[in-house]
């Protein structure tokens, strides 16, 4: 979320879920919204269908959503910025932009323009495979209807440019004034159910709690004082991505991961096992025996969200309250008990919480975003952040009056191809995503019976001509294969994928398209391509034991 | 038809809509889940996964007692002993190659509390700044 704090100052949701029937517009650009926020869609369905919203859809794929379109643009994969562009452009050309928001409340203009007047509908067109036509009804679709709002997800994010990908979102919203309004603004949905929460109070290696910054003297003193010791270096620490390189160094020999499975969500699973087999010493808590937890030297068995108290936040900010319905299994603990009682033994001073809401208590106090929010504010709807103190009522819409850093930033971003494209060795792109029925890399939802019947195995998505040109019918097995892996599963052929574009996802481990994609990281945000690598396809016979009616 | 004893109001754990779920709760086993009408986010609605993902909750595969590695293999073992074990461990490592040694991945599965608590531990106890999670997936 690096490319909205760059824009804005703060990387969350502008607006709220509720408020999305009331836009007049809608650009959903990276997400496949019906499965990987079902209930969220619903409401972009219903500013569709009952509010009669104008719906512009942009995927690689011909996702769900699209048959809500008012206009549906197949943009080839890796593209999405040179797409906000040519909007851009055209809105500029016929004048649709809002010149008194622009001079009211952002900077940076004129040297944005000049690199968007370098992409009228024609070259954008070349570059995204999507007609000029379509980007021109595109663009006043979205400039004309007011107020209109942008969703986006990981089709976004999850690229080598994601951060700039992010700006050229931005830089839209700020070019119509669509920020701060309701069923208006930039809305990144968050996948996981507390990306929101855990990016908040502080699980990132560059921000304390409340996104306070870890090489600020003044944050820096504040938590040194509270936490009575020396604090860090002023530097970030490692992030993911750089943590597992570190590890196969021997920089970092020690661990410890709760309710993560890196194995499985990481991109290139054979790096990210030699990584961890490099370790001294590896702990793993969680639910289940994770394909992680083969590496580890101590496993602690963790209560699942039904077993304890707490609080989750949405991808809306809403914090919610979280509470047990019964207790966990066997010895199994919250993992706010085993992360206290191992502070303890360590010799950490002060680590004496009796409860969850003597842990948010300290969250409040030292993060001003959370500053109002107390477990008994939380019985009825949930608080949305900023709610800086006990008498504030939330925040359902940012940046109404002035942006966190003052004026939003519009950011000048060129189009640059994706870090590997097909050539005639590995002539198809592979793009990865989600299904409806699972959740990640299915530790849960592999071991729910109805969902596993759903969807019980990989299906990778092949387009009708590609497949028969390459003699795949319906359900064959083929393998794929890339420069760094292979992977064999049945296909799936219709007319969903673009040619020349295959589809997996990351659920199943024994047909995990995390074999084959890059690791080849944004420099800002830190976020792997996982949307765009090269492989190639063949069809092979099926594995033993497998009936083919099956 | 089985009755539950208790409903409970929680947050769904699967996707970051977050949806407000009622848990029609007895023992340990969830018989259904509803959602209230008048509460955003979701205002009674549920998808496939809200409705009716929550069987793994009592999935014979719960880990239900630590484990340690012995002679290549993980076996059970009491709590002190596990969590003595890791302090030990992690105390030794950062006095011997300093805290930087030490990575910490925290969850987006997990609570705001649970987070906290875990970057607290990197930066108070630990003494290092390398700490993140999966939210860039
Ligand atoms: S019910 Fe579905 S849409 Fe709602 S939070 Fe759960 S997974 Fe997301």
């Amino acid at each position: 979320m690096t490319g909205l704090v760059q824009a804005f100052g703060s990387g969350a949701m502008t607006n709220s879920i509720a408020d999305i029937p009331q836009a007049r517009a809608i650009l959903a650009i990276g997400t496949n919204t019906t499965e990987q926020h079902p209930v969220l869609s619903l409401q972009i369905k219903k500013a569709v269908r009952q509010h009669g919203a104008q719906l512009i859809v942009a995927d690689p794929r011909r996702i769900e959503l699209a048959d809500f379109a008012t206009l549906y643009l197949r943009v080839r994969p890796g593209t999405n910025p040179a797409l906000l562009n040519g909007l851009a452009h055209v809105i500029l050309a016929e004048n649709l932009h809002d010149q008194a928001f622009i001079e009211a409340r952002t900077e940076n203009f004129d040297a944005w323009r000049a690199i968007v007047d370098k992409y009228p509908p024609e070259r954008v067109s070349r570059i995204t495979g999507v007609p000029a036509d379509d980007i021109i009804r595109a663009a006043r679709l979205y400039a004309e209807n007011k107020p209109a709002a942008i969703f986006y997800a990981m089709g976004i994010t999850q690229h080598v440019d994601g951060h700039q990908n992010v700006l050229t979102v931005a830089n839209l919203a700020l070019l119509t004034g669509n920020p701060g309004v309701p069923g208006g603004g930039v809305n990144p949905l968050r996948g996981q159910n507390n990306v929101q929460g855990s990016c908040d109070v502080g699980g990132l290696p560059n921000v304390y709690p409340g996104y306070q910054r870890v090489n600020d003297e003044a944050v820096r003193a504040k938590f040194a004082a509270f936490h009575g010791v020396e604090q860090p270096p002023p530097r970030p620490g490692l992030t993911l991505s750089e943590m597992l390189p570190a590890a196969k160094r021997g920089d970092v020999r020690a661990m410890l991961i709760m309710g993560e499975n890196p194995v499985m969500s990481d991109p290139n699973s054979a790096h990210v096992r030699e990584c961890l087999a490099a370790l001294s010493f590896l702990v793993v808590q969680d639910i289940f025996l994770n394909e992680t937890a083969e590496y580890a030297d101590v496993v602690l068995p963790a209560a699942a969200y039904a077993e304890k108290d707490g609080t989750f936040t949405n991808t809306e900010r809403r914090v919610q309250r979280v509470r047990q319905a019964f207790a966990p299994p066997g010895d199994a603990r919250p993992d706010w008990q085993i992360t206290r009682d191992l502070a303890r033994r360590m010799g950490a001073p002060g680590w004496d919480y009796a409860d969850p809401a003597s842990i948010l208590a300290e969250i409040a106090a030292l993060t001003p975003i959370y500053g109002g929010i107390t477990f008994d504010r939380l019985d009825g709807d949930g608080l949305q952040w900023p709610c800086p103190d006990a008498a504030h009522p939330g925040t359902p819409i940012l940046h109404t009056m002035a942006f966190p850093r003052g004026r939003g930033l519009f950011s000048p971003v060129q189009h640059q191809p994706p870090p590997e494209l097909p050539d005639d060795e590995y002539p198809f792109i592979l793009t990865t995503g989600r299904v409806l029925q699972h959740w990640h890399t299915r530790t849960m939802t592999g071991r729910v019976g109805g969902l596993e019947f759903l969807a019980p195995d990989e299906r990778v998505e092949v387009h009708t001509q590609d497949a028969a040109r390459l003699g795949i019918a319906d359900g064959d097995w083929i393998r794929v294969t890339s420069r760094r892996g292979s992977v064999t599963a049945r296909a799936r052929v219709f007319n969903r994928p673009q040619r020349g574009v295959i589809f997996m996802t990351f659920h199943y481990a024994e047909a995990l398209a995390n074999e084959l994609t890059l690791n080849v990281f944004d420099p800002v945000s830190k976020i792997p391509e996982l949307k765009v690598c090269a492989v190639r396809v063949e069809r092979v016979p099926a594995p033993e034991g497998v009936s083919l009616e099956s | 038809m089985i009755q539950s004893d208790r409903i409970v109001r929680t947050v769904c754990p699967y996707c970051g809509v977050g949806c407000k779920i009622d848990l029609h709760v007895k023992d340990r086993r969830v018989y259904r889940v509803t959602a209230p009408f008048a509460a955003p986010p979701n205002f009674g609605k549920l998808c496939v996964k809200g409705r009716f993902g929550h069987d793994f909750l009592w999935h014979p595969d719960r880990l239900t007692t630590p484990l340690i590695r012995r002679e290549g293999t993980l076996q059970p073992a009491p709590w002190d002993e596990a969590l003595d074990l890791v302090a030990a461990r992690l105390s030794a490592i950062k006095a011997e190659s300093g805290p930087d040694a030490i990575a910490l991945l925290c969850s987006a599965k997990c609570t705001n509390e649970e987070n906290y608590l875990m970057q607290k531990l990197a930066r108070q106890v630990i003494g290092t700044h390398n700490i993140d999670h999966c939210a860039r997936l």
